[in-house]
């Protein structure tokens, strides 16, 4: 563990639409370094809880310190990609255009508003990280929803992020694509923090550095401790049957086998 | 007398200023239609319309009551419509209260104007407040409508970069540190300025219809935001234009037969282009 202070540092965190409680005495910290995925079942809190990282969500009680400070403060140094489901496919925008929109707060103050000189060349390279160099002058309406959903990291990536929050990255995405991404993640780590919301567990097992499970309650496993009853834990039944019934700290822990010996195949 | 030759008789100044009344009108319709089809916030734009009747109404009865010859509808009218906006604006975040905050304007905005119009003296006919004459357009009308398509396009022109990307996404918008909210509250300003503009052409009740129709048809073939404005100020032109022409052929009221022509060119051209996009 770095000496450095952890990127994100989340304490007591409690969080409610109206009544209904979603994510209950969260801790969580995550390292400079880190490529981490939130995986639980829908409903579970993960949008939530990125969210509220980003700050536009308010806790109820707790605190969520990012780069020491107050989300708010820290948002320009986190690129985020949303889920594709909250914007319009067939928006009149090109690539290029929804790329750059990563360096919207550099606009110029000047009466012609436009994006400084090197944004142009920001862009293009942020698209060639997600292999769509050659599709910079093509309409975000023509491609294709997994194309789309690269656009969206390339918009995140021309942020110049330090911190990239990616939510469901593969939900729009053929297993070959969805391996070229991690290995796009995995080479983008070296430079920056990920944090990645994510259903698929089994995939993204082979390629993150711990998986944080979010079902109301958040707990944190280093990959090295995925199998098949902590899956099943996640996803399986009721959530109130596997919620689970001790706390650790954020270097993870260990998990009781409450189906042992009624293990059903995933 | 058929519209060419009346058109080009010298003494048929007024059918002349009727037509530039549509054409510079089109420029305020395609690029605020535009912004209200981008953000879907066609039913606010018509919410603000409809509350300009209290404005007028209230207006009227003041004017009348104490005597106030200086007072215009257009001050009320003006009034009403940013009042409203920024009712909806301010108060209405949220999908459920938004749609309450619009309602809740729309009908109480009506009904204000019809109660002031009903306490004062004499007989009103609020026909063409409601359904627009461009044929009653006055000059000084003509030159706030220039007026206002000069703030829009300077406006749009500024802020293009950023009007694009909180049209796109609100939240990354706001998230990469723009001032979100007080760009909306600017843009439903200038929207309920033009909307109060506007209604001289085609009325309170159908206003809504040129600030959806044209744009919703530039939609169809637009790639870039830009190009989508362009288009709507055409397909709201020959819209306009035609709907005079018609207007004054067959002797019609000009507002409908406008909204008609541009329904017309939107459900043509939506039907043709079917195969690629759904209506």
């Amino acid at each position: 563990m770095s000496s450095e202070l952890p990127i994100i540092r989340i304490k007591d965190l409690y969080f409610s639409y109206h009544d209904n409680s979603v994510l209950e005495d969260v801790n969580l910290e995550i390292d400079k370094g880190e490529l981490a995925s939130i995986v639980g079942p829908n409903g579970g809190g993960k949008t939530t809880l990125l969210k509220l990282i980003l700050g536009l969500l308010k806790p109820q009680q707790g605190t969520i310190e990012v780069f020491g400070t107050t989300p708010e403060k820290a948002r320009r140094k986190i690129g985020y990609m949303p889920q594709q489901a909250q914007l319009d496919p067939q928006f009149p925008i090109s690539v290029l255009d929804v790329v750059l929109t990563g360096q919207i707060d550099r606009c110029g103050k000047g009466f012609t508003g436009g994006f400084p000189k090197a944004a142009g060349s920001i862009a293009q390279a942020a698209l060639a990280e997600v292999g769509l160099g050659d599709f910079i002058q093509k309409s975000f309406s023509q491609l294709s929803g997994g194309q789309r959903q690269r656009v969206l990291i390339a918009r995140a990536l021309c942020s110049e992020p330090e911190l990239l929050l990616l939510d469901e990255p593969t939900s729009n995405i053929d297993p070959r694509s969805e391996e070229n991404l991690y290995e796009t993640l995995a080479r983008l780590n070296r430079k920056m923090t990920i944090l990645l919301v994510s259903h698929d567990i089994g995939f993204v097992s082979q390629f993150v550095k711990s998986v944080i499970c979010v079902n109301h309650q958040v707990i944190i496993h280093p990959t090295s401790q995925i199998n098949g009853t902590i899956i099943k834990e996640i996803y399986g039944g009721d959530f109130n049957l596997i919620r689970h019934d001790h706390r650790c700290d954020h270097t993870g822990h260990s998990h009781h086998d409450p189906f042992s010996g009624n293990r059903e195949q995933l | 007398m058929d519209f060419f030759s009346v058109l080009t008789d010298p003494n048929s100044l007024f059918l002349r200023q009727t037509l530039l009344v549509g054409l510079f009108s089109s420029i305020a319709f395609g690029i605020i239609g535009t912004y209200v089809i981008s953000r879907r916030i066609s039913y606010l734009a018509g919410a603000v319309s409809h509350s300009v009747l209290g404005g007028i109404g209230g207006v009227i009865w003041l004017k009348t009551v104490f005597q106030l010859e200086w007072l215009d509808p257009l001050y009320g009218a003006l009034l009403a419509a940013l009042l409203s906006a920024f009712i909806i604006g301010r108060f209405g975040s949220g999908r459920k209260k938004e749609e309450i905050m619009i309602g809740a304007t729309w009908a109480i905005g009506m009904a204000l104007g019809i109660i002031f119009m009903d306490m004062t003296p004499g007989y009103f006919d609020i026909t063409s407040y409601l359904f627009g004459d461009i044929l009653l357009v006055s000059v000084r009308d003509l030159k706030l409508i220039i007026a206002l398509d000069i703030v829009i396009i300077l406006f749009f022109y500024r802020f293009y970069h950023i009007v694009t990307a909180v049209c796109f996404d609100e939240e990354f918008a706001r998230l990469r540190g723009l001032k979100v909210d007080l760009f909306y509250q600017l843009l439903l300003g200038l929207t309920a300025v033009s909307v109060v503009l506007l209604i001289r052409v085609v009325g309170i009740v159908m206003v809504i219809a040129m600030l959806t129709l044209p744009a919703a048809t530039a939609g169809l073939y637009a790639r870039t935001l830009a190009g989508m404005m362009l288009l709507a100020v055409m397909f709201s032109a020959i819209a306009i234009v035609g709907g005079i022409i018609l207007s004054y052929s067959a002797n019609l009221s000009s507002g409908p037969i406008i909204i008609v022509c541009a329904g017309v060119i939107y459900f043509v051209l939506a039907a043709i282009k079917r195969d690629k996009y759904s209506l």
